[in-house]
């Protein structure tokens, strides 16, 4: 009995071992072939020579993808948008937040539930889109960091840990001391908070640096395109900027084209990337306060 | 006699009314502050959620950009007739749920399966790695993960073609091929957000109760049976209300992926239902109509909700509400 107990948790330990192995394997080897086939040679990815090691080491994806107005055009409106969309979001949703995390706010029951239709019910695309275009926000950069200014699911998030992170006591305390609602919330709640700013940071950080669809919808100005819609061009339309090709001869196009992809793939997502490490431990305990249902 | 009552009367009721309305001052004076910070979210809802809901009506109405969307005649439930009379009707609901079960038989069970496994290893660091490795893809972009897709599955440079031409076969177009679309769809998604999913069942597993694990263990229970009936009794109720959760978004799939995964060679198995409203709406104009679609699937998601939500209550006491 003892025996084929062992035995079986033996063959469990292996299928474990190696479906978690194989699962952590699949997702890494495209980003890792992404990142050595943006340093190789052209033609020895594209026919098939590159696996494990880069082969021919050279940066002339970069080389082009920076030479390349209007990648940095997009890199600078993704900046903006992200920057001042993510601080717009992070202010709305703690004054939403707030009030609804304090048992005492009366009209907090009624204002969920205001909340909570719009997770569920929408207007639609068109209507949407009529009220944009009677705001007169089509193409104006403003759209971009208003149309998404708070999500419902992030304030639930921010409302639960707040209810269960500020002790009543401290508030009671503060209203003795005379304090009131604002000086409270910038004073004791913010400091208090910062494990549920670091999240929403980067939940609505990350949200803003990958929008892609308000811009397809609402902008149509090459100049005010965010990242996303320069990359659609290039990744998936298969539209090169001339910049980019003019010295490369009709032969070697496909090659350099496929060589641009996958520097572009790195460039655009190294921010997101980078920052992710940092903000890395908050994730558990944003996504457990967030499955604490509102 | 009679009017020294009334008069006590008066007296009495201006003192209760008096006592409610300082009450009323003190609540207002301590609870204004509150008020006026969730002024700002209440504007930002009106407008860009409740205002949009109020823009439905266009559904039933002959739109005149100059009458504006209350002003226009209405004209009852012709565009949903039209809808529902197209020859792409069935293709587009065929297409919108076939889609979307198949992603959810396909995906809901790996971050499950995957938690309970992380859950069981030791060996903190290749636990870590795991983790970290696998949230990666969450945070890539759709364009992106696209366009990955693209580079990938190009037939003349891709990886795998080339994989294929090695084993000396010819190279395949998989994006051309409508066949092929679900599988790309579904597996790329299991790709970018499997890692992620299993967040949230790991969080759960993490509340078992430790002797629960030694009882099982000093019964003789194997690894398994602790997983079958231990760990997974544990999640259900997760499991549960994740599961209503996805079958209430039955009808939305994620649309941006498959507008950008779309093209003219595989739209006979692309397109859906939200494909087609934007196409409608946003690229020919036809702003009744695309409302009339977008309106029809949201009531559709709706009764799935409640549905699952309701059958959910019955058998397992978990719901939403």
């Amino acid at each position: 009995m003892k025996r084929r107990l062992i035995d079986e948790d033996k063959i469990f330990d292996a299928v474990k071992i190696i479906t978690l192995t194989l699962a952590l394997l699949l997702v890494l080897y495209p980003l890792y072939f992404i990142v050595i086939a943006s340093i190789s040679d052209a033609a020895a990815v594209n026919t098939g020579k590159v696996w494990l090691l880069p082969k021919g080491i050279n940066f002339e994806g970069y080389r082009r993808i920076i030479q390349d107005e209007m990648i940095w055009v997009g890199y600078r409106n993704t900046m903006i948008y992200t920057v001042v969309g993510t601080a717009l979001n992070l202010v709305l949703t703690l004054l939403l937040a707030y009030p609804l995390s304090r048992d005492d706010f009366k009209a907090g029951k009624y204002v969920m539930i205001f909340l909570l239709i719009t997770m569920y019910f929408h207007g639609g695309l068109i209507p949407k889109y009529l009220i944009i275009k009677q705001l007169n926000l089509i193409d104006h950069w403003l759209v971009m960091v208003l149309v998404n200014a708070i999500n419902v699911f992030n304030v639930i998030i921010a409302r639960t840990f707040l209810r269960s992170n500020i002790p009543k006591s401290l508030y009671e305390a503060a209203i003795i001391d005379g304090c009131t609602h604002a000086k409270f919330l910038v004073r004791v709640v913010i400091p208090l908070s910062k494990p549920i700013l670091a999240v929403l940071l980067l939940y609505y950080g990350v949200a803003h640096w990958n929008e892609f669809f308000t811009a397809l919808m609402y902008i149509t100005k090459e100049r005010l395109y965010p990242l996303q819609l320069v990359l659609r061009t290039i990744l998936i339309e298969n539209q090169m900027q001339d910049a980019m090709m003019d010295d490369v001869s009709a032969l070697n196009q496909k090659d350099v084209g496929e060589l641009i992809k996958y520097g572009i793939i790195i460039v655009s997502s190294l921010p997101v990337l980078i920052i992710y490490p940092f903000l890395q431990k908050y994730f558990v305990q944003g996504v457990m306060i967030g499955s604490v249902k509102g | 006699m009679k009017i020294m009552r009334t008069d006590l009367q008066h007296a009495h009721l201006r003192q209760e009314e008096q006592r409610l309305r300082s009450k009323f001052v003190r609540h207002v004076k301590r609870q204004y502050q509150l008020y006026l910070m969730i002024l700002p979210a209440i504007v930002y809802f009106i407008i860009f959620h409740y205002a949009p809901m109020y823009g439905i009506q266009l559904a039933f109405k002959d739109f005149n950009p100059k009458l504006g969307i209350t002003g226009s005649p209405w004209e009852g439930f012709r565009h949903f007739e039209k809808f529902f009379n197209s020859y792409q009707f069935f293709r587009l609901l065929r297409n919108t749920i076939g889609l979307s079960l198949y992603q959810l038989l396909a995906g809901f069970p790996i971050p499950i399966i995957m938690a309970l496994f992380l859950n069981q290893v030791k060996h903190q660091r290749f636990k870590k790695l795991v983790q970290t490795v696998t949230y990666i893809p969450h945070f890539i972009s759709i364009v992106v993960l696209v366009g990955m897709i693209h580079v990938f599955l190009s037939p003349s440079t891709g990886l795998i073609n080339n994989v294929i031409r090695g084993f000396g076969y010819k190279p395949v177009y998989f994006l051309g091929m409508p066949q092929y679309f679900k599988s790309i769809f579904v597996f790329s998604g299991i790709w970018q957000n499997a890692g992620w999913g299993t967040i949230i069942y790991l969080a759960a597993l993490a509340g078992v109760n430790p002797e629960l694990y030694e009882a099982a263990r000093v019964d003789g229970a194997s690894k398994l049976k602790i997983i079958r009936h231990v760990d997974f009794p544990s999640i259900m109720p997760t499991i549960v209300i994740l599961f209503i959760m996805n079958v209430g978004r039955i009808m939305n799939v994620s649309f941006q992926k498959a507008l950008l995964l779309q093209n003219d060679l595989n739209a006979e198995a692309s397109e859906i239902i939200q494909t087609y409203m934007y196409k409608t709406g946003i690229l020919q104009m036809e702003f009744e109509y695309s409302t009339a679609i977008s309106l029809f699937n949201t009531i559709i998601n709706v009764i799935l909700l409640i549905l699952a939500n309701q059958v959910s209550k019955k058998l397992s006491e978990n719901s939403l509400w």
